[in-house]
This record gives C-alpha cells, sequence and structure tokens, in this order.
C-alpha cells in the first residue's frame, strides 16, 4: 500500500509540471494581452505593472476585428454542417456494405489528409473563381472538407462498425423505412462519434491558415489572417496580437468544456 | 457484410465534394509539374524535366533532410511522452475535467496565433525563455542562431501536438476492461510487464491513428515557422511545407508542382509503412 502511494505521488509531481509548462506559453500571452506597448517592451515582468484593456477594448470597437472574427466563426460552423452531411452516409457505406472497389476509395479519401495545402493556393484560388464564391465563407468551409470529410469518415466508420448489423436488420424487418431508422435508431446510437467529429472538424477548420488564405480577400477574411496583418512594417504590436490571440482560443475552450466528458468517451469508443 | 454496388449511392455527396476540393486541384498541381510555366509566357510541356530539376535541387534535398529529422524526433518523443502523461492522469474526479480541457485549449488555437505565442515567448527583451537563460549566461536568440531556431520549434511542436496523443491514449486507456488488470494483478505481473502485454497491445488502434496523424501532419508544419522564424537564419528551419509555398508564391508553379508531388508519394508510402509495422508489431504482441 505504502508503495502504491509513493507511485501515485510521484505520478503528480510529474503531471503537475508537464501542465505549469503547456500553461506557461499561453500565460505569457495572455499576461503581454493586459500590458500598455510602454511596458511590454521597456522592462519584462510577470504581472502587468498598470492593467490596461485597452488592446481589447481596440478590437472590440474595430468592424475589421470583429467583422473577421465572425466570419470565422461562420465558415467554421459551415464546415461542421457540410461535413457531417456528406460523411454520416459515406461512413455508413464503408461500414455496412462491400462494393467495387470500396478498398480502394477509402484509401484514396485519406491520402487527402496527407494532400500538401501549400500548393493547392493557386489552383483553389482559380477554382473558387469559376464558381463565383471566392471570398466568401462558404468558400472557406468547401475547402476545409479537404482534410476534414477523410478524417470524419475514418472515425465515423470506426463507430458504425462498433454498432453490431442486427440492429438495422431488426428496424428495417419492424418496417422502419431508411430515413426513419437512421433518424430514431442510428444517429442517436452513434452521437458520440458524431460529437467528436464535429469538435475536431471545427478545431481544424478554425486554425487553418492557408487555404483560408487563399480563398479571401476583404469580405470573408478570417481572423487568422486579420491577425497576420497586425505583423505590420511599423513593428510588431505585441499588446494587440497578444489580446487577438488570446480571444481566438475562447471559442474552442467553450467547445472543449461542454464536450469534455463524450471526448475520452468518444476517441475510444472508435477504434477500440 | 453485404455485397451491394448500391452503397456507391450513399457515397456520392462526400465524392461530389471530394472531387471539387481535392481531386480538381491535384489534377490542377500534376499539370503545372509537367510544364515550364513563367508568368506572361504561355505553359510549354515540358514531361518530367521539373522532376529531375527537383531531385537535382540541393535546396530541395536539404529541405527533406531536415523534414524527415523533424518528423522523426517529434514521434520519438511525442508518442512516449503523450503514453506516459495519458497513464498517469486521473481516471476519475473532479482531476479529469479539468485535465482534458487543459490539453485541448493548445490544439484550438490557430497555427499562427501558436506561431505569435511563441514568438513572444522567445524573443529577446520580451520572451520569458531568454530571460531565464540569460540566468546561464546563455544569449539565446531564435532569429541569429540556427541550434535555438531548430530546438525551439522542436519544442513548439512537443507543446503544441503532445495533448492530441494525450487525448487519444487516455480514451484507448480507459476503455480497456478492468478483468484484464485483475489477471495481470494475480498473476503477479510487473509494472512494466502489465505495460508491455496489456496495455500497449490494447493501445494499438489509437496509437495507429496517433502516429498517422502526426506523421502527415508533421509535414504541414508552415505558420509557425513563418511567425517565429520565417524559415531562419538561412533555411535552416525552413520545412516542406513552407518551402512549396514559398515557391508557389513566386510563381514556380512547375517547379513546386513538382516537389508537391514528391512530397505527398512520401507522404503516402511512409504513412504505408507505419500502418504496416505498426500492424505487424501489434499482433506479435497481442500473442504472447
Amino acid at each position: 500500500m505504502i508503495q502504491y502511494r509513493t507511485k501515485f505521488k510521484k505520478r503528480y509531481i510529474f503531471l503537475i509540471i508537464y501542465f505549469i509548462l503547456l500553461a506557461l506559453p499561453l500565460y505569457w500571452m495572455v499576461l503581454t494581452s493586459f500590458k500598455t506597448d510602454n511596458e511590454i517592451l521597456s522592462k519584462l515582468s510577470y504581472f502587468p505593472k498598470k492593467f490596461t484593456i485597452a488592446n481589447y477594448a481596440e478590437i472590440f470597437t474595430s468592424s475589421v476585428w470583429m467583422n473577421s472574427y465572425l466570419n470565422s466563426l461562420i465558415y467554421a460552423v459551415m464546415n461542421v454542417v457540410i461535413v457531417l452531411t456528406v460523411s454520416v452516409p459515406g461512413a455508413y457505406a464503408f461500414s455496412r456494405y462491400h462494393f467495387v472497389g470500396d478498398k480502394h476509395l477509402f484509401f484514396w479519401l485519406l491520402t487527402n489528409r496527407m494532400a500538401p495545402a501549400a500548393i493547392f493556393i493557386v489552383p483553389y484560388t482559380e477554382l473558387f473563381y469559376t464558381m463565383h464564391i471566392h471570398d466568401t465563407c462558404f468558400a472557406v468551409a468547401l475547402g476545409h472538407c479537404l482534410f476534414n470529410i477523410p478524417l470524419a469518415i475514418w472515425i465515423l466508420e470506426g463507430f458504425m462498425s462498433g454498432i453490431p448489423k442486427a440492429i438495422d436488420e431488426t428496424a428495417f424487418v419492424d418496417g422502419y423505412s431508411f430515413v426513419q431508422f437512421f433518424r430514431k435508431i442510428f444517429l442517436p446510437l452513434i452521437g458520440p462519434g458524431i460529437g467528436i467529429v464535429a469538435f475536431l472538424s471545427f478545431t481544424f477548420s478554425w486554425v487553418e491558415l492557408i487555404i483560408a488564405k487563399s480563398a479571401t480577400i476583404v469580405h470573408a477574411k478570417p481572423i487568422v489572417v486579420t491577425l497576420t496583418i497586425g505583423i505590420g512594417s511599423e513593428g510588431i504590436k505585441w499588446g494587440l496580437l497578444a489580446a487577438a490571440g488570446t480571444l481566438t482560443i475562447i471559442p474552442g475552450a467553450i467547445i472543449v468544456y461542454f464536450v469534455r466528458n463524450n471526448m475520452a468517451k468518444g476517441f475510444a469508443l472508435g477504434r477500440v | 457484410m453485404n455485397y451491394n454496388n448500391k452503397a456507391w449511392l450513399l457515397l456520392i455527396p462526400a465524392l461530389v465534394v471530394m472531387a471539387t476540393t481535392a481531386f480538381i486541384p491535384l489534377i490542377t498541381v500534376i499539370n503545372y509539374s509537367l510544364h515550364y510555366i513563367f508568368s506572361g509566357a504561355i505553359p510549354e510541356f515540358v514531361g518530367f524535366s521539373n522532376y529531375v530539376e527537383v531531385l537535382r535541387d540541393p535546396k530541395f534535398l536539404g529541405t527533406l533532410g531536415r523534414q524527415l529529422v523533424f518528423s522523426f524526433a517529434i514521434l520519438a518523443v511525442e508518442i512516449p511522452l503523450g503514453i506516459m502523461i495519458a497513464l498517469s492522469l486521473p481516471s476519475k474526479g473532479v482531476g479529469v475535467g479539468i485535465s482534458l480541457v487543459l490539453l485541448g485549449i493548445p490544439l484550438l488555437i490557430p497555427y499562427n496565433v501558436v506561431g505569435i505565442v511563441w514568438r513572444l515567448f522567445s524573443s529577446s527583451n520580451i520572451g520569458f525563455i531568454p530571460e531565464v537563460l540569460s540566468w546561464i549566461d546563455y544569449s539565446y536568440n531564435v532569429s541569429l542562431h540556427a541550434m535555438d531556431a531548430t530546438i525551439t520549434l522542436f519544442i513548439l511542436d512537443v507543446w503544441h501536438w503532445t495533448p492530441l496523443v494525450v487525448l487519444l491514449s487516455y480514451a484507448g486507456y480507459q476503455a480497456i476492461p478492468d478483468v484484464y488488470f485483475r489477471a495481470a494483478e494475480i498473476d503477479g505481473s510487473s509494472t512494466w510487464k502489465t505495460f508491455r502485454y496489456v496495455i500497449l497491445p490494447h493501445l494499438r488502434p489509437v496509437l495507429l491513428i496517433a502516429f498517422l496523424l502526426r506523421f502527415m501532419d508533421s509535414f504541414k508544419i508552415y505558420a509557425e515557422p513563418l511567425l517565429l522564424t520565417g524559415g531562419g537564419p538561412g533555411d535552416t528551419t525552413t520545412y516542406m511545407s513552407l518551402f512549396v509555398a514559398r515557391k508557389a508564391e513566386s510563381y514556380e508553379l512547375g517547379y513546386a508542382g513538382a516537389v508537391s508531388i514528391i512530397y505527398l508519394l512520401i507522404v503516402m508510402i511512409g504513412s504505408w509503412l507505419f500502418f504496416q509495422v505498426i500492424n505487424t508489431l501489434g499482433k506479435g504482441k497481442g500473442e504472447k
């Protein structure tokens, strides 16, 4: 018993050190966001001497910052909707049926996750112009499907394969139509899987830079692009940049808080 | 399972989206890679000569070498570290929620904000790292010293992505039924043996996902070096994505196209090898 306890203590010390290291760079950013530019550049300090919210005020009163913040939220949510609508039936096909070329198709889908987004800058710009959707949130949402759909189908297929096929068959024997079966029985069963996919799609869409940049100019400019512009030629406005950066963490943090219980369950049901 | 070609119907929506966002651009890129493109002039078909040029370019080979070292280094650190942390996490109580939220945060920060966080953290006069290192009289500077830049970027990646490995491993670990641990205890299995023969085989599927995602995504590191070091000093922190983006931005599309196709092939072959190795290794473990 004593042995067991010491083992436990050691583990917690290790964990605490890890979490301190994890939080330190973040603390540094939040700290900087509450300092004045003068204080940031003059002397290094661990707490703001003159606590200021001027940096945040500047962001909340600027329509450029607020619009780009809103744009990012819009396309991330749109992306989640598109990804789920097309991936749920797709994953169902892979999990329940054999068909000509299924293995190859599955692998091809996965390779898109590996595709170098950097080179797609030019093709995407041309493609979105041709489709007349360049510089809209929809273009960004569509572009992000490149890496989110493969991941969604991969994860959902795992979840669905964990549900016995007998459930489908019983439902059909009981006279459910395909759509009814999906809505009333199947979707609730794979709920955690859908939660995880929505969370991951939102995250990867929210944090992505290259595609978001190539698909927009002014109207749909995302927060990640506005941030880079903050690094101007007349020196970096560190306080403003730190405040904007801090604000980009908030939507994600709220989502994590709500899905935290599903997170562990969700990942596990998927594949183990 | 049924053999049913009607399943293709269910895949139509996904395939329409993927055809637009993945297939058309890929064909465009292949098309670039076979042409000599210079702004203003009509592209000229040159066959594989772009590929020959890329494979002979010492800059490309240097970048590829750096990228491979980087990818293997982060895998070698992030995977074991991630497993260790996952096994130390509490399995119930308030600690779980707090830990998971903390772990989730680095994953939710936009890539270029990660770059900004670390630039703040490492800039001389305003950063924490140079301050601490100045206590031991080390003059740390990411924009001057290649070694500082490389190590900082490596630590940045470990900081940024280890939580993903932790979350995956933690989920896999929690899903192992208690019976296995009780059996191991009755057999008098040592901690190491329990880990090696009970925990590790059960973690194999999630670790496969972790390995593959980290390997694929490590090639995509772009915004972080761009903001932290600008790829410098010199080219020392220019990795594949930054290299391709620079070429594409300067409209050397033929060359950039060829690099992209080679890049894609390398990642595909690498992922396939990982898949095979982890699967065979895992099977061996399960049988013992």
